[in-house]
């Protein structure tokens, strides 16, 4: 089907507003870009992992969820979702059920790369009929902006404090998307609040309605932990697709198929600038380290190219040395 | 010579512990982000390097205790910090340390539980987690710091009795304590004791890691130095390989225990405030001490003979002191951020010769003096 910004957009909110996530949050637009993925008539039952999106959507007496809702501790929701799932399929099959339930996962970067990580390779290799979301903010924000495993290469967080002893992280961010997609589940996708949101829509109907496990990585900017302009969200989002930063692809079946390649790929300093968290790599003297971040995102970028089965020029570098 | 003035600061609980550690010898800390800890680990994040430490953050709370015990086995002092769900996820690990004898120290800053509970709101609901936490028997040491103060010496307390002893040592402080600022005077220097682990001596022949010295505390070699050794979580004997022995094994266990419990003398500590001529006795710990504290004062301008006792060492429990006060008061009260859990201890040591009664509060807020003076003007 088509897609129709205006249609899709026009849909009934499944996170309703009034909940207290900050402005400029990329966490609640993902949030309700995915549920719009869900047909009018299904129902859902959503599960959340401890996260900001937990404590600020449901705040008695108020919920912003017009779902079902679980909040598990922060380790917990692939598994809860797991047996939320488990018992609607028995329920479903004895009649005991009318109508089409969905369940989706969502986590934070906290939540999913780091201590959930178990509870969700569990999950998607027992293939449950779930969507895990994470909504990648690239550190633990609801309790201050610690570093995660998510956390990109020289980002400044309260844990890894750009100074004079060091610049912010020392470690690259670990790939997520490929570990699930290790896991050989109907469908992985990683994507973003991009333009129109046209690559996030389709993908989140492919997920919640391709059957078996499915994996959605969306980054999703904090402006606290980032540092930028609350209104700038869709540029900084742009900027991370643009430099090759954070590429659109999925893993269907096993194949992976790159969503977007950029015409002329820009610098990966386009996408650091506007942010707090590098600022420190733009004091004088530190030039090669965003040579660093530039050569880990271009490793990843060719990598990636490589097992969509594209060409890239890196790739035909490497190739020509050999 | 810095003179006191130059010396004192305001410093938040949470500060203080780092101070403490930091004082201590802490050079290693392995962590991960839970509110009302954090401060702790981001803390740590920005001062050990500056000690040539090594702070990591881990994955999870398992793992951050995993790491502190293996960091300690290596030879650093360690230490991780958490609260409520964390203390949970650690006590596979504390179990552990018990029983391979890995000194460490666990902070954790009480939050409002079961569960998520209310992350920002204080309680002292892991009062029976901190001794009974993880399976099997086993004997733990548990300190209550009721000021920022407190919370910098009784972090050097707790690395203390956990390398005297080689046990892991829960500073069990709370989100008051935690987060609350005062003015602090920090030692001068030095001025505090540092006690570090024994070692073994070099050069013996045959090495046993387990075989406990006179006071029943092993001297375990650091890794990487002089010896090559085993450690396990299974019951073993004196060289540090697994039996199922009963008779070794026996022997093992009565010992974690008995290490600790014949020195409760130069392990416990507590406060008596006004407890000589008391009638009737306040037993609170933790923030809830300072409460209490404020209760007396009235119920003394009152004219009624009131008394505090607050026992600083929470676990191993102050029996003796406890007992002793229970000769002389007819009511013993207990005001505590949870429905009871110290309370059973007290009736326990009393053994029905004053009577116990409870204040509990478990809304996420604190108890309030008047609280605690209503309960005595009940009586």
């Amino acid at each position: 089907m088509a897609y129709n910004f205006k249609e899709v957009m026009n849909k009934k909110e499944r996170l309703a507003p009034g909940h207290r996530m900050c402005a400029g949050c990329g966490g609640t637009i993902a949030v309700r870009n995915i549920l719009r993925g869900l047909r009018d008539e299904d129902k859902a039952v959503i599960t959340g992992a401890t996260s900001c999106l937990e404590v600020s959507t449901f705040m008695y007496p108020y919920t912003a969820w017009n779902d079902s809702f679980i909040h598990n501790a922060f380790e917990n929701a692939a598994a809860t979702c797991s047996g939320v799932q488990t018992a609607y399929e028995v329920l479903k099959k004895k009649g005991k059920i009318d109508g089409t339930y969905k369940f989706i996962a969502f986590g934070g970067d906290g939540g999913t790369y780091d201590i959930g990580l178990q509870s969700l390779s569990a999950a998607m290799e027992r293939n449950h009929d779930m969507v895990y979301v994470c909504y990648d903010n690239a550190a633990y924000m609801n309790t201050g902006i610690q570093r995660s495993s998510a956390t990109p290469l020289y980002a400044d967080t309260t844990t890894t404090p750009a100074g004079k002893l060091s610049n912010g992280k020392p470690q690259s961010r670990k790939d997520l998307a490929a570990i699930i997609a290790a896991h050989d589940v109907p469908y992985v996708a990683q994507t973003t609040l991009y333009k129109n949101f046209k690559d996030m829509h389709k993908k989140a109907e492919k997920a919640i309605y391709t059957p078996g496990a499915a994996f959605l990585n969306v980054m999703a900017p904090c402006p606290r932990g980032w540092r930028y302009e609350t209104d700038d969200i869709m540029e900084i989002c742009r900027l991370a697709v643009e430099t090759c930063y954070w590429p659109l692809f999925e893993v269907i079946d096993g194949k992976w198929i790159l969503n977007y390649k950029p015409k002329t790929k820009l610098p990966v300093e386009e996408f650091l600038k506007p942010q707090g968290r590098f600022k420190h790599l733009f004091k004088k003297g530190n030039e090669q380290l965003i040579e660093h971040a530039q050569a880990e995102v271009d490793k990843r970028w060719d990598a990636l190219l490589d097992k969509c089965g594209e060409y890239s020029q890196g790739m035909i570098k490497k190739k020509e040395a050999i | 010579m810095k003179d006191v003035a130059q010396l004192a600061r305001l410093m938040q609980g949470n500060e203080a512990i780092v101070e403490g550690a930091l004082a201590a010898g802490l050079r290693f800390f392995a962590g991960y982000p839970i509110t009302p800890s954090t401060e702790i680990s981001e803390l740590l994040a920005e001062r050990l390097p500056l000690y040539g430490g090594k702070f990591i953050q881990m994955e999870d709370e398992m793992a951050s205790m995993a790491a502190i015990i293996g960091a300690s086995l290596a030879g650093l002092k360690s230490l991780t910090a958490t609260s409520g769900p964390g203390f949970s996820l650690k006590q596979e690990n504390i179990g552990f340390a018990s029983m391979a004898e890995v000194p460490c120290v666990v902070v954790n800053v009480q939050r409002h539980g079961p569960s998520t509970g209310m992350p920002t709101a204080p309680a002292q609901g892991d009062v029976m987690q901190a001794r009974w936490g993880t399976h099997g028997d086993h004997a733990i040491i548990a300190l209550c710091p009721a000021s920022v103060q407190e919370s910098y010496s009784l972090t050097v307390e707790a690395f203390n009795l956990s390398e005297k002893y080689r046990v892991p040592v829960i500073l069990l402080t709370d989100e008051v304590i935690g987060h609350m600022r005062e003015r602090v005077v920090l030692p001068q220097p030095g001025a505090m004791k540092v006690i570090d682990r024994k070692k073994p001596p070099t050069g013996l022949e045959k090495y046993y890691p387990y075989q406990p010295g006179e006071d029943g505390v092993p001297s375990v070699a650091n890794f990487c130095e002089n010896y090559r050794f085993h450690v396990t979580g299974l019951a073993h004997d004196e060289s540090g390989f697994p039996t199922t022995n009963p008779e070794v094994v026996e022997k093992l266990i009565n010992r974690l225990n008995d290490k600790i419990m014949e020195h409760v003398d130069d392990i416990v500590l507590s406060e008596s405030w006004l407890t000589k001529d008391a009638e009737i006795i306040i037993v609170a710990y933790g923030a809830v001490s300072r409460s209490a504290k404020k209760t007396v004062k009235e119920a003394r301008a009152a004219g009624l003979k009131v008394g505090l006792f607050r026992p600083i060492t929470i676990w191993p429990f102050p029996e003796k002191e406890i007992a002793a006060l229970s000769r002389q008061a007819h009511t013993i009260i207990v005001p505590e951020m949870n429905l009871g859990q110290l309370k059973l201890e007290v009736e326990r040591v009393t053994s029905g010769r004053s009577k116990v009664i409870g204040v509990n509060k478990v809304n996420g807020e604190l108890i309030t003096p008047g609280e605690i003076l209503d309960a005595i003007i009940k009586l």
